[in-house]
């Protein structure tokens, strides 16, 4: 029996995923880290292309991939380069937690209804209702715009929200040099000119 | 990066490109896949590619920060504002059926009007975020990393 195309790519994608969470772990030089967690966005938003949330993947790749590595490096560029050797110390009963939380999880997901499955629970409350109604009562062909937009404005909103405070917290905390800053400044470049 | 030729041919050519698919992720975000988020972010992209190759000071020329401080709260203010609007016209908070002539004109016309505060907030509060940290970055030389 031929694996379809999807599983292939799936399997190829989630392996190299996996080999990016591992090298993430594993790599010290924090410039590396950067640019292989863009790769992580990049293989994840890969991934969810081929789940059709063509929304989440474009916001994976854009954000996850291109403005939070910038972000990451201009961090970087703040700090250090490299990340301080960790002592290893300890690492039995984390382990432990970590492989039984992880096979609870994975126990869990037999449980879990079939991948689209339209008698899932979460798919009988009122999404019957919004996928009618979007096309009858908004007319708008993208389900996810109407359900967004629309149908749960009020979380919409409360999202925006969240995301102008964010922006107004970095603004405030970064935005602004302190005094001693602005003084540090003024004596370097004033000594560069005599230099 | 100032002697990095292929870059910045490659980044002026895409950058109008960029900043137009933002526009129709935006304002196709009805018909096709995106919206607000997406097309905010997209656009955010493309300031933030230009700063990182042609400088952060030109990057600035185009997009002063004093209108930026205008521009994040405004998208916010726009989408709170079409559901007042909702409200004024008779009927519930971002209830849009009444700001048209239908019930689906209206529809149309609030997502369009929330999409669009959705996207002039996102792309504003990126482009602000990424400012102020390379604002803080002395120049590296590329030979630190």
């Amino acid at each position: 029996m031929a694996p379809d195309m999807v599983t292939v790519i799936d399997l190829v994608l989630l392996a190299l995923l996996c080999a990016a969470a591992v090298a993430l772990i594993l790599v010290r030089q924090l410039f590396a880290v950067a640019i292989l967690a863009g790769a992580f966005s990049m293989l994840s938003a890969g991934l969810l292309v081929t789940l059709d949330a063509v929304d989440v993947a474009f916001t994976e790749a854009a954000v996850g991939a291109g403005v939070s590595t910038v972000l990451l490096l201009g961090t970087l560029a703040l700090t250090q380069r490299r990340s301080e050797e960790s002592r290893r110390r300890g690492t039995g009963p984390a382990l432990l937690a970590v492989v039984l939380t992880g096979g609870a999880l994975v126990y869990a997901t037999t449980d879990m209804p079939g991948f689209g499955d339209p008698e899932a629970p979460g798919f009988r409350h009122v999404v019957p209702e919004y996928i009618v109604g979007s096309e009858t009562d908004i007319g708008v062909p993208n389900i996810v715009t109407s359900v967004l937009a629309s149908y749960r404005g009020y979380d919409t909103l409360g999202e925006v929200a969240v995301i102008f405070t964010a922006g107004i917290g970095v603004l405030l905390l970064l935005g602004r040099r302190r005094e001693d800053e602005i003084q540090d400044e003024a004596r370097r470049s004033g000594s560069g000119d005599e230099g | 990066m100032r002697h990095h030729l292929v870059l910045r041919v490659v980044s002026k050519l895409l950058i109008p490109f960029m900043l137009l698919f933002a526009l129709y992720v935006q304002f196709h975000g009805d018909f096709g896949p995106g919206g607000g988020f997406q097309a905010g972010v997209i656009f955010a992209a493309a300031f933030i590619l230009y700063a990182l190759v042609f400088g952060i000071d030109h990057a600035r020329e185009v997009l002063p920060e004093h209108v930026l401080r205008y521009l994040v709260p405004a998208g916010l203010a726009l989408y709170t504002l079409t559901g007042f609007a909702g409200i004024a016209l008779g009927g519930k908070y971002l209830d849009y059926d009444v700001l048209g002539s239908t019930p689906t004109a209206g529809q149309h016309l609030g997502i369009l009007l929330v999409e669009f505060g959705v996207g002039v907030t996102v792309s504003a509060v990126m482009v602000s975020v990424f400012f102020t940290f390379a604002g803080r970055t002395r120049d590296v030389d590329e030979e630190d990393w």
